[in-house]
């Protein structure tokens, strides 16, 4: 038994465990999800539209890849604080992105056309 | 009906915790590095909006098109994909507590992290010596901004990982130096998910533009 005023040995701090398989897997995966955009935008099988949306979805696919194998990211990890922080921080950058570019698409939209050498007289 | 002790001034010292709970060194700093690479995040979330926003105008200037080669990008990306996996080579040699194994992939990390920077460099030098620097148009400013940032992000990780590798030679595999181990490789492996973003939005996106 440990009496109380023995000094308190350090106790180990929680870590991910890091396993070959996951890297093994992450790596695989990372490697079909990065050949295949490149391959899409060199050798163009499919209209500009269809490829952006294909290469946004593997990118997507490919981070959440990286945050399972390599960020060893899990709801329970750090008392599901990790994930809390990860969730809001997506919400604050998605916020974030949807509007510059709304707001940006809209100024640009509704600036008044200018014929050219005028905008020098303003 | 009565609700006893509730408003009593008496009950109030039961409301907190009279227990100390033990907080042994560095159990909360994997959990606070996170929260630093979230902040991180933003940056460079708002280096992407900048990017998107500003991506388009090229001042009569060159264009993606013109200036961007997906071979040098994909050996780029292939690059710090390695670094990633040895990485993790190098965290599995010191769960086994192989001091000089971990060693091994951690040069051998820093190396791929070395050949990304060069390759990137080379790609800037390239563009500078096109006449596509920061200042010809705003779609180049917010490209230098964004890939730089990266580029910065990675030049103090190989710092970082170097400095790694003089503490664990003169140390070893300490409690201290594993927990400063994990934190890096958190920050390696959140400076490749920035990369996907990198790759896909600026370059391979811009190639369709």
């Amino acid at each position: 038994m440990i009496s109380q005023n023995a000094p308190a040995k350090p106790r180990a701090i929680e870590m991910p465990r890091a396993s070959m398989r996951d890297y093994g897997w992450g790596f695989v995966l990372s490697v079909v999800m990065t050949a295949v955009p490149f391959w899409l935008v060199a050798e163009r099988p499919l209209d500009a539209g269809a490829t952006a949306a294909l290469i946004m979805i593997l990118a997507a696919a490919q981070v959440i890849v990286h945050m399972i194998f390599f960020l060893h990211m899990t709801p329970k990890a750090e008392g599901g604080w990790s994930l809390t922080s990860l969730i809001f921080t997506i919400i604050v950058i998605v916020i974030m992105l949807a509007g510059s570019l709304w707001v940006m698409h809209h100024l640009n939209s509704n600036m008044m056309p200018m014929p050219h050498g005028e905008a020098e007289l303003l | 009906m009565t609700r006893p002790n509730l408003t009593s001034p008496t009950e109030a010292g039961h409301f907190y915790c009279l227990e100390e709970r033990p907080h042994p060194e560095g159990h909360s700093t994997m959990l606070g590095f996170w929260m630093y690479l979230m902040s991180d995040c933003l940056i460079f979330a708002i280096l992407f909006a900048c990017y998107a926003v500003l991506g388009g105008n090229y001042a009569a200037g060159p264009a993606p098109r013109d200036l961007f080669d997906l071979d040098l990008i994909a050996l780029n990306t292939a690059m710090l994909l390695l670094s990633s996996l040895t990485f993790g080579f190098a965290l599995i040699a010191m769960q086994r507590e192989a001091l000089g194994t971990t060693l091994v992939w951690l040069g051998v990390t820093g190396l791929f992290g070395a050949a990304f920077l060069g390759i990137e460099l080379y790609e800037f030098h390239h563009l500078v010596e096109l006449g596509a620097t920061p200042q010809r148009s705003a779609f180049l400013s917010a490209f230098f901004t964004l890939v730089g940032t990266h580029g910065i992000h990675v030049t103090f990780g190989l710092v970082w990982l170097a400095t790694m590798m003089v503490q664990l030679r003169r140390h070893g595999l300490i409690a201290a130096n594993r927990r400063r181990l994990m934190c890096l490789s958190m920050f390696w492996h959140f400076l490749d998910v920035i990369w996907i973003g990198v790759f896909t939005f600026v370059y391979l996106m811009g190639m369709l533009r």
